[in-house]
């Protein structure tokens, strides 16, 4: 399956992988909007680890054997044929348990809604707005 | 012709040639009749023809034919061929009057031989009749050169071609080549220079075309030694000719692929191939990028033993050749040919850049005498 | 103290806008961008380059930079810009230094020439129908070829003196690694290579990694004598002898020591953090003679396998010049003009010293012909070349090919901020800092950098084609398919054409 995958050699940090990311799972898909009004705010799936000068956008790997599938208590986290971890929001009790099961880091907190956010590769684009909106190219959706 | 010097022509034209490969001499009304069918590619600008074998009891000598305004550049261009030549004769070119032609210059001929004795350098004597026809051309108002090669001569004048060569009795006149030019000038009153065959030594060039490239082909030559002062881009075509045969010592089919560059496209694929060609085309266009003719042409090109045909290297302009028994064709148009030679063995149009070459069975051998007897001892 | 420096631009945010994303902070290398205690973005306007990289990454168009030019109570001589030069020297006692080409306005003589097209008499050709050919071979040509019938087929006889082949006549100027960033050197070496066409190593040696681009490189040899070494020569397609570059000519130059890095310590075969001073004269050339041993050495040490190029500057005596280095045995003469933009320079100098390309390529073309020598030596034209129109009136003018330097760098990402010598490039393109380095791709920068290549050569395709020429060499010197406009007779002799409106002569 296709994933998205980070190029960190031209990684510049700038998070804009965040910003539409936040843009693209919000409501109004505006991202003036999005980021100033919204309540409550979307949050990003993705995350721009950086520690000088190495940088780099990381969001679920979609993995192949998921720690957090096996360890939902709801059995909000699911693999589906295509091999994505498809992520129930309605069954999601925030009971965090993927956030500390997860090797990488990538579902994300989201505390207003009590509930977790994480990457669904924009099943509405082509290519998920991470990686068709970064500047620099640093992230890629392929098939390795 | 004061104040049309430095100005070029562009025009387009009729043309035509005809040679006998034997050396057979032909009287000038052919070449008239066939010019006369080209009649409305020309406006009455301007017309000319070249013949060679002209002037058999005087080979040895370079004929001169000058246009003088008055008898004031007669006088002063008397001066500066006296100081460089011997003059054997001088008379006025014979002409008909006619109704046809305008009024023109004073038309001079002389024979001359150059007072300086080159030895055994052919090449250096050639230079000097060169230098010394620049010289005049550029030097004295009011008087130019327009034929300076030996057994033959340029004619040309305002007017449609056709009444130009009754005008110069070129019916009177045998050659083994012939060929006719009449133009359509497109910006310039007719000064009788302007009118083609341009010559230099017994190069002489008819051409249909504009050059795009002139501006470079100019300064090219100029580095060269050549000036180019005449009025249309014909000019530097003989003088291009004169660089690489005669100067470079290069073989005509290689100068005529200078002049009409092969695509390096087909250069590739002939190095590709391992043909020997492509490398010389490659060397050609590297050294004599200055040398290629851009733009619309087709020209005769007629020198003591031959004359060739040649188009542009995409060939806009119209280039038709035909032969029959001992003699090549080349014209504008085939009617041109066929109007003198209804029965022909094969006409054909000759593809962009490839030319037709006409050759002298026995060519004469040029250079001073001195320089043929030393070839003849050494032979 | 206290400076009296304004700031030169002011930073616009639009509140309304901005979403405080912070990409602006992170992307301000001059800190102009910074987050209050509250995490709100504010900026300070004196710190601002107005490199543009803030404007061109916001994902709102929330900011936009201001020209700042303060009120300059009634007066020409005392400009904004002479009081600025002054405040800050009074405040520092130096050199004001800057970066890229001479940005003042003296006449561009390309907007005064004007270019022929056919109509009726000479028809144009359209580039997309018929073969358009725009390959140029650099180096020296004989000026005959001799040729020799055996058997009635003609065999070359003359060995051509060694040539570069481009497929377009554009090359990639020198910018050196060091001045410029690894992967900058990168991208123009992908995307020369890809164009058929040759970058510039400028003095600062060739990285090991971009070897694989050898075949497309020209490397320099500069007075410093920077990396330097036999395998270096022998790689290379060309070699180029920099005597001068035209925005600092007779000075040298001067990479100051945090930009050596271990890479660039490495290639330029100098201490890591050490200044490489390149002096201003090469100290074993004092004169054309001692030009001429370099030359040779060079031809030597490579055995005679390569082109060597001079570089010099354009000042008032460079005909003259140009003809010694023809004679002196190169086989390029690269001639760069005052507008031609550099890493560092002192303002005075790059504002002040060296004439205009334009009439320099006009005046070597016009000397060597006159001489008889023009097929020596090609000549490639550099200095401020800003678009397809100006290379081909170059081209016409006399010059083989031209040197793209600034302009790559704008297809790049540049914002011609002149700040290239602070090592601060937001843009990641003049500058050793990894974390700025990594924001130029190569992959974006080379594909950036063909496109515009690539877009030129169709114009000077299709500008050829109107004129009814279908091979550069065609217009190479053809002066008379210029016209100018608006130029002083001097200037017209100079460059060797005629006003607008005169016939074709």
């Amino acid at each position: 399956m296709k994933r998205v995958y980070a190029k960190e050699e031209v990684c510049i940090g700038c998070r804009l992988c965040e910003v539409w990311c936040r843009t693209e799972h919000s409501r109004s898909k505006n991202i003036i909007k999005a980021h100033k009004s919204e309540f409550p705010p979307p949050v990003s799936r993705v995350l721009v680890e950086e520690l000088m000068p190495v940088s780099f956008a990381l969001q679920c790997r979609h993995c192949d054997e998921p720690e957090c599938v096996e360890s939902c208590i709801t059995g909000a986290l699911t693999k589906d044929e295509s091999g994505r971890v498809v992520y129930n929001e309605e069954k999601c009790v925030g009971c965090w348990t993927c956030v500390l099961v997860c090797p990488y880091g990538a579902p994300q907190r989201d505390l207003e809604r009590k509930k977790i956010a994480k990457c669904d590769l924009c099943p509405d684009r082509d290519t998920p707005a991470c990686v068709e909106m970064c500047p620099n190219q640093a992230l890629v959706y392929e098939e390795r | 012709m004061e104040g049309q010097i430095h100005r070029r022509n562009i025009s387009g034209c009729g043309l035509a040639g005809m040679m006998s490969e034997d050396g057979r001499l032909m009287g000038g009304e052919a070449i008239i009749r066939s010019m006369e069918v080209l009649h409305d590619r020309s406006n009455g600008l301007g017309g000319g023809f070249a013949a060679y074998g002209i002037y058999p009891h005087k080979a040895d000598y370079y004929a001169l034919h000058i246009m003088y305004d008055d008898v004031k550049a007669k006088e002063e261009t008397d001066v500066l061929l006296d100081e460089r030549f011997e003059i054997d004769s001088e008379e006025i070119i014979p002409t008909k009057k006619s109704e046809a032609i305008p009024k023109g210059p004073l038309l001079w001929r002389y024979f001359v031989k150059p007072k300086v004795d080159f030895e055994d350098c052919g090449l250096c004597e050639e230079d000097y009749v060169i230098e010394a026809v620049m010289t005049v051309n550029s030097m004295v108002s009011g008087a130019f050169i327009f034929s300076s090669g030996k057994n033959m001569g340029a004619f040309k004048a305002v007017g449609y071609p056709e009444d130009v060569g009754k005008f110069y009795r070129l019916d009177e006149y045998e050659g083994y080549t012939w060929i006719g030019h009449g133009r359509f000038p497109t910006n310039t009153p007719g000064w009788w220079g302007g009118a083609h065959p341009f010559t230099i030594l017994d190069w002489a060039i008819v051409h249909n075309g504009e050059i795009s490239s002139y501006g470079i082909n100019k300064r090219y030559l100029e580095m060269f030694g050549y000036k180019c002062t005449m009025l249309t881009d014909t000019e530097v075509v003989a003088y291009m000719f004169d660089l690489m045969l005669r100067r470079h010592n290069l073989p005509l089919e290689v100068a005529c692929k200078a002049l009409a560059a092969p695509f390096w496209t087909d250069i590739d694929r002939m190095k590709a191939k391992g043909n020997a060609k492509g490398d010389i085309y490659e060397a050609l266009r590297m050294v004599y990028g200055g040398a290629l003719l851009n733009g619309p042409f087709a020209i005769i090109l007629g020198h003591t033993n031959g004359m060739v045909g040649l188009s542009d290297r995409v060939k806009l302009r119209p280039l038709t050749a035909a032969r029959k028994d001992d003699m090549l064709y080349i014209a504008s148009e085939e009617a041109a040919i066929r109007e003198i030679s209804p029965e022909l063995d094969i006409v054909w149009n000759p593809k962009a850049g490839e030319p037709v070459v006409g050759e002298l069975k026995n060519p004469v051998k040029k250079g001073s005498n001195k320089a043929r007897e030393l070839e003849e001892t050494v032979a | 103290m206290k400076t009296y420096q304004l700031p030169e631009v002011r930073i616009e945010r639009d509140k309304d806008r901005c979403i405080n994303c912070g990409v602006c902070v992170r992307q301000c290398a001059f800190n102009a961008h910074k987050f209050d205690e509250d995490g709100e973005v504010y900026s300070e306007d004196e710190k601002c380059v107005a490199c543009q990289r803030c404007v061109s990454l916001c994902p709102t168009n929330a900011l936009y930079i201001k020209d700042n030019a303060p009120f300059v109570k009634d007066n020409a001589n005392w400009t904004a810009e002479t009081q600025k030069y002054i405040w800050k020297q009074a405040e520092t006692g130096g050199v004001l230094l800057t970066g890229m080409g001479n940005p003042k306005p003296y006449p561009i003589y390309w907007d005064h020439l004007v270019l022929n097209a056919s109509q009726v008499t000479n028809p144009s050709i359209d580039p997309l129908r018929e073969p358009m050919e725009l390959r140029t071979y650099l180096g020296s040509k004989p000026d005959h070829i001799e040729i020799e019938m055996v058997n009635g087929e003609p065999v070359l006889r003359t060995k051509i003196a060694p040539q570069i082949m481009l497929k377009t006549p554009i090359l990639f100027s020198a910018m050196s690694y060091g001045a410029i960033s690894y992967n900058a050197c990168e991208a123009l070496g992908r995307a020369a290579t890809e164009l058929g066409t040759f970058w510039n190593t400028g003095e600062g040696g060739l990285h090991r990694n971009l070897y694989k681009y050898a075949p497309n490189t020209i490397v320099q040899v500069a007075s410093g004598r920077f990396g330097v070494h036999s395998e270096y020569l022998d790689a290379a397609a060309a070699i180029e002898i920099k005597i001068g570059q035209g925005a600092k000519p007779g000075i040298g130059g001067h990479l100051p020591g945090e930009k050596v890095g271990p890479a660039v310590s490495e290639t330029r075969m100098i201490p890591v953090g050490s200044d490489a001073l390149s002096p201003a004269p090469h100290h074993d050339i004092y004169s054309i003679e001692d030009l001429s041993q370099l030359i040779f050495s060079l031809k030597e040490a490579t055995e005679y396998t390569k082109p060597i190029s001079v570089k010099i500057s354009a000042v008032h005596n460079v005909a003259a010049i140009a003809s010694g280095i023809a004679r002196a045995g190169a086989d390029i003469i690269a001639i760069d003009g005052f507008r031609g933009g550099t890493g560092a320079a002192p303002t005075m100098i790059r504002d002040n010293v060296g004439i205009p390309i334009e009439l320099a390529i006009a005046a070597v073309d016009a000397r060597l012909r006159e001489e008889g020598i023009r097929n020596r030596a090609s000549i490639i034209a550099a200095g401020g070349f800003r678009n397809s129109g100006d290379v081909i009136k170059a081209i016409a003018l006399g010059a083989d090919a031209v040197y793209l330097g600034t302009a790559a760098l704008v297809a790049m990402g540049c914002h011609v901020c002149q700040k290239c010598y602070t090592g601060k490039c937001n843009w990641g393109i003049a500058t050793q800092n990894p974390y700025l380095e990594k924001r130029l791709n190569p992959d974006i920068a080379a594909e950036r950098l063909y496109n515009l290549v690539r877009g030129w050569s169709h114009e000077i395709s299709e500008m050829l084609g109107g004129m009814g020429i279908n091979a550069i060499e065609s217009l190479r010197g053809n002066r008379l398919h210029l016209r100018a406009v608006g130029l002083s007779r001097e200037e017209m002799d100079v460059l060797g054409v005629q006003v607008a409106g005169s016939p074709m002569a």
